[in-house]
């Protein structure tokens, strides 16, 4: 498999602009302009219920599963509308992997968690290729050498931080060009957090990377842009570093030094 | 800025500061009872400088002690992280400033007992408006008032006039008496240190302008002297 595309950097890979959300006649997201370079980390931080979780489910168009919710304005990956009638939303998500909160492998062995998104995209001609996708992903994901030995065993029956390691695995699985994380280590204890911190820097040569976290200091650990919400709104996006060292707005300052009032 | 959610956070902050007041009031009360003995010959004074300056060394390693742990304890980011560092650069900036001070009491102490002495006015004088600018740096620090330090940032140019005129009236004194050249070296030295707690100073006014606005101060650097060595 080819995941050893390495991404120009700087480039826009995703690009929200005047991103409006409603569920029913509440308004979550109000006019988010940002854009998501291309093999960067882009870690969005804020309190809960700012919008950067609803930002994030944008991107691969899960908000479309939620009852009542409503998107308008422009959002795009490498310059095409993913909202744009003709797309495929399957393959959208294809494109654009997810890897959540609770590690959710499927209950099924560690080998068919990960061959069971080549299998439904039909990337895998035969079975050598199948299994070679599946031990290219475990490694990428740093779980190989952890795994080899029992792949037939259930997903379920691997630690928390194995579980989503697996979990990424499955994602690359099918070569996405993009993976959103929605606070990918809050179930993790501070090893396993390391781990798939490691990982995510690892993973950014070839796959640009959103990450919501609720944690600062991670934010400051594995991302290189760093955009701040609030209230729906999108108050300031800068390099992670002077985010964090030297913020131009008093609402971001308040946040990450927790003072807000 | 607003308080912390954690109140005891705040309580900290507010400590480290106030060693850092405390601290910065001691040197400037050495330096200035350093000037005193200076201009009137007084070996107690002096000698109270000497054994003063423990007392500030002290505090310098209470400030480092306890900036490293809220750095650890508290993981503080943006104006928080700035304001800690800056603590510990600027409680290493004061010690230095509480060392020339001594130095000076100890010099203090040669002079009074030479059987030559030089005419100490014009370095006594370079002390006085160092003395004022250490003042006024360390107001702006508890007053958190960048223009005032830009001000004596500023200011350092003065202090590197004053120390060229002071140098070249020494060179003059040993050049006609020759008998002064122990005395008028010592004075040298003196005024060298003066000049250095300026710098000091200076460096004060630069991380005070960091901790409030995340920057360097815009502009040439203030030129340092370059009488007698290179720096």
């Amino acid at each position: 498999m080819t995941l050893n595309v390495v991404l120009p950097q700087s480039s826009t890979k995703v690009r929200a602009t005047a991103l409006d959300v409603h569920y029913g006649d509440k308004q979550a997201l109000f006019g988010v302009d940002l854009d998501i370079r291309a093999g960067e980390v882009t870690a969005l931080i804020g309190p809960s219920g700012c919008g950067k979780s609803t930002f994030l489910r944008c991107i691969n168009r899960m908000n479309d599963l939620v009852e009542g919710a409503r998107v308008s304005g422009s959002l795009t990956i490498d310059g095409s509308d993913i909202y744009d009638r003709t797309i495929d939303v399957v393959q959208l998500r294809a494109r654009v992997g997810m890897v959540f909160q609770k590690p959710n492998p499927f209950p099924k062995s560690i080998y068919d968690n990960v061959a069971y998104g080549p299998r439904i995209h039909g990337l895998a001609q035969d079975q050598a290729e199948l299994d070679d996708i599946v031990m290219t992903s475990l490694e990428k994901a740093g779980l190989l050498n952890e795994v080899k030995d029992r792949l037939l065993e259930t997903g379920t029956s691997l630690s928390g931080g194995q579980q989503q390691r697996l979990c990424i695995a499955r994602a690359i699985a099918v070569e996405p060009e993009v993976i959103l994380m929605d606070e990918p280590c809050s179930a993790l204890d501070p090893i396993a957090t390391a781990k798939v911190e490691e990982l995510i820097d690892e993973l950014r040569e070839n796959f640009t990377i959103v990450i919501v976290t609720h944690s600062m200091q991670q934010a400051a650990r594995v991302s290189q842009r760093t955009a701040f919400f609030h209230l729906g709104k999108v108050i300031e996006i800068g390099d992670t570093e002077q985010i964090f060292t030297n913020p131009q707005q008093p609402l971001t300052q308040g946040y990450i030094t927790g003072r807000f009032g | 800025m607003s308080e912390h959610t954690v109140k005891s956070y705040d309580e900290e902050l507010a400590h480290l500061t106030n060693i850092l007041a405390r601290m910065g009031g001691m040197a400037e009360a050495q330096l200035g009872a350093a000037i005193q003995a200076l201009a009137r010959r007084d070996d107690d004074l002096a000698q109270r400088v000497i054994d003063g300056d423990g007392r500030i060394d002290e505090l310098d390693q209470e400030i480092q002690t306890f900036a490293v742990r809220l750095l650890a304890l508290r993981q503080p980011m943006a104006g928080d992280l700035r304001q800690i560092v800056g603590a510990l650069n600027i409680s290493g900036e004061i010690e230095r400033i509480g060392d020339y001070a001594a130095n000076l009491g100890k010099r203090c102490l040669v002079l009074n007992h030479l059987p030559v002495t030089a005419p100490v006015a014009g370095v006594v004088r370079l002390a006085e408006l160092v003395r004022g600018l250490v003042k006024d740096i360390l107001d702006a620090y508890l007053e958190r008032d960048v223009e005032k330090a830009i001000r004596v940032w500023s200011r350092d140019e003065e202090v590197d006039e004053m120390y060229n005129a002071v140098f070249r009236d020494l060179i003059d004194q040993m050049t006609n008496d020759s008998g002064t050249i122990t005395a008028s070296t010592h004075l040298l030295f003196i005024a060298k240190n003066i000049e250095r707690i300026g710098d000091h100073a200076t460096n004060i006014a630069e991380t005070l302008h960091f901790q409030i606005l995340g920057t360097q101060p815009k502009g040439l650097r203030p030129k340092g002297n370059t009488v007698g060595a290179p720096e």
